[in-house]
């Protein structure tokens, strides 16, 4: 039973993990641009794409062909500002209909790049850290959780340390006192933007060899990391990763007892609770909708 | 009397059009009937200024509703589908406690979320709702004569006369609450909350009242699908359908009763008969995408303002 826990507890800890990078560059979108990125789920996608096109079908080594999704989203990010939320800033519900746009403009790409099937990534190493008869962990995925540590220490440093930081959170909070002290609100609105979308594509990237990728694989994310920011609050960075450890327990251990499906309806009825008994979440505060 | 000749004129063209058409395009007609009910439902809906994301879950709600009364219990057709929208009206009036707690984007990520885990209930659960691979073999309507016209459901024209005959008794209904008080007061509800809160309204029972009445509608909408393709499953009514009706009604534009009619109609010819015709089938999606962020970007109003424009000057009401 101890080690089925514990396994479970390293099951849940990766899928944490990749979550939480979702979530996190979701609510940095939110906080920042005040639009709901629906295309967020299809920018993992995207990444997941870059490593079947780099790695599988090339052959770039994997962590080149990782930076490689990361730069690639990020760019797609700075186009989707660019071309969509810029144009549409004073309209928050145009902004949502853009990205839902762009998701199916993605989709619509992958599947005519790549077809409908489900890719086979082969993963970049088959090592596993064995810890006891039960317990194992692949090293593939201790990967996903070392870079998700790594890269979130790095945004948090960046946001809390650094000018740049400062004026991001600074129009965050509130763009028209934050364009007064003279930061641009179209650069952070970019920073902001590149960031979000760059980690969900190295979440994607990331994860590309243990999951199955196909065109139509961004669903599940989204829906998750709607989800998670909801529990956590939306707005709240910590709140996200919080709330994408919480939810991925308790989706490990829904899934590990009953199965895939019944973890989803807890899931959304998390959400759903959540909404009704403190729509602020559990870190937000209540002037942020 | 020059709005009855227009009437009468329309009137005759839907009836002649099925004869102009193939086979397909007859099915596809079909279809489109039923779709004109849904998005004008839904119009209905955000007249209260909410938007949801689960009204094609609810449209799904009314199909296997009615799908399973005929299965279960044999009840006659037309009977079952009235009771598949009452059944579609009933869940949405149970979800609106928890989700009428919530307003704008907490509303719109609110009702994702209960359609989604409504669709999971499907998969999940075999009996009654069949998993993941859904309903099969749903009774067809049974046929009737009604003196000089046999419907032969076999036929996608009988089909499309039976189904327009109860779309546009429903848009009847829908237009006459839009202009009667309670309509009024959507709109108040929509504009001006804290004004017409402050004048006595319930604002939350209106929404309620807007949302259980829109979901009926799109229940009803469900039901005449269900029951002329035969087989539903919980993907016909997934997110994706969502977002083609959520197209419908940007690109139509949501401020006149015709104005999501209009872009369901115009994106149903431009997809069915221009973009099959010349083999576009798989950029579908695509082109839906581009189409719905270009409307947003340049037309923010929709098509409806086009034709406001065109003939605005000599009709200018609101």
């Amino acid at each position: 039973m101890t080690e089925l826990l514990a396994q479970t507890g390293l099951n849940a800890l990766y899928a944490a993990s990749y979550i939480s990078l979702v979530a996190v560059g979701l609510v940095l979108i939110f906080g920042v641009m005040g639009v709901v990125n629906f295309a967020h789920g299809e920018l993992f996608m995207a990444g997941a794409y870059a490593i079947v096109a780099l790695y599988a079908d090339i052959g770039v080594p994997f962590l080149a062909a990782v930076a490689a999704g990361l730069v690639f989203v990020g760019g797609l990010g700075l186009l989707m500002e660019r071309a969509l939320f810029r144009p549409l800033r004073d309209n928050p519900l145009g902004g949502l209909v853009a990205s839902i746009g762009f998701l199916m403009i993605l989709q619509a790409l992958a599947v005519m790049g790549f077809g409908v099937r489900m890719e086979h990534i082969p993963p970049p190493t088959q090592d596993v850290i064995v810890l006891s008869e039960k317990v194992r962990l692949p090293v593939s995925r201790l990967v996903v959780i070392v870079s998700a540590v790594l890269l979130l220490s790095a945004l948090w440093y960046f946001l809390k340390r650094t000018r740049f930081g400062w004026a991001l959170r600074a129009s965050a909070q509130d763009p028209e006192a934050a364009a007064l002290q003279g930061i641009s609100i179209n650069q952070t609105a970019r920073i902001a933007m590149f960031i979000g979308a760059a980690l969900a594509g190295v979440a994607g990237a990331l994860t590309a060899p243990l999951v199955s990728v196909n065109p139509h694989m961004g669903h599940s994310v989204i829906v998750t990391a709607f989800i998670v920011i909801i529990v956590g609050g939306v707005g709240s960075l910590e709140g996200a990763v919080v709330a994408s450890v919480l939810y991925a327990f308790v989706h490990t251990i829904v899934t590990t007892f009953y199965d895939g499906v019944v973890a989803d309806i807890v899931g959304l009825s998390l959400l759903l609770g959540v909404l009704v008994v403190r729509p602020t979440g559990l870190f937000g505060t209540a002037d942020r909708a | 009397m020059l709005r009855a000749v227009i009437g009468i004129a329309l009137a005759a063209a839907l009836v002649a059009l099925p004869h102009g058409l193939s086979f397909s395009q007859q099915e596809i007609l079909v279809f489109l009937t039923i779709n004109v009910l849904l998005v004008a439902s839904y119009r209905l809906l955000t007249l209260t200024g909410e938007w949801s994301l689960g009204h094609v879950v609810i449209m799904g709600v009314g199909a296997y509703a009615s799908a399973l009364f005929t299965k279960q219990l044999g009840l006659f057709v037309p009977l079952s589908m009235l009771l598949g929208a009452l059944t579609a009206a009933a869940v949405a009036w149970a979800l609106s406690f928890p989700l009428f707690r919530m307003k704008g984007f907490y509303f719109l990520i609110g009702s994702f979320a209960a359609g989604e885990i409504i669709r999971l209930l499907w998969k999940r659960f075999r009996d009654p709702f069949g998993g993941p691979k859904g309903l099969k073999g749903i009774d067809p309507m049974p046929d009737f004569s009604i003196g000089f016209y046999d419907f032969d459901f076999f036929e996608p024209v009988s089909y499309y006369y039976f189904a327009g005959t109860v779309v546009a008794v429903c848009l009847w209904i829908m237009w006459r609450i839009e202009h009667s008080p309670v309509g009024l007061t959507f709109h108040a509800v929509h504009w001006q909350d804290k004004l017409a809160q402050a004048s006595g309204i319930d604002v939350r029972a209106y929404r309620t009242r807007a949302f259980v009445i829109a979901s009926g509608f799109a229940g009803l909408a469900g039901a005449l699908l269900a029951h002329y393709i035969g087989t539903i499953n919980p993907n016909s009514f997934d997110v994706e359908v969502m977002v083609f009706v959520l197209t419908w009604a940007i690109v139509g534009g949501t401020a006149t009763f015709y104005g999501p009619i209009l872009g369901c109609v115009m994106l149903t010819v431009l997809n069915e008969i221009v973009l099959r015709e010349l083999g576009f089938e798989q950029m579908r999606p695509l082109i839906y995408g581009a189409v719905m962020i270009l409307s947003i970007l340049f037309l923010p109003k929709g098509l409806e303002s086009v034709v406001e424009r065109l003939v605005g000057p000599r009709r200018a009401r609101a």
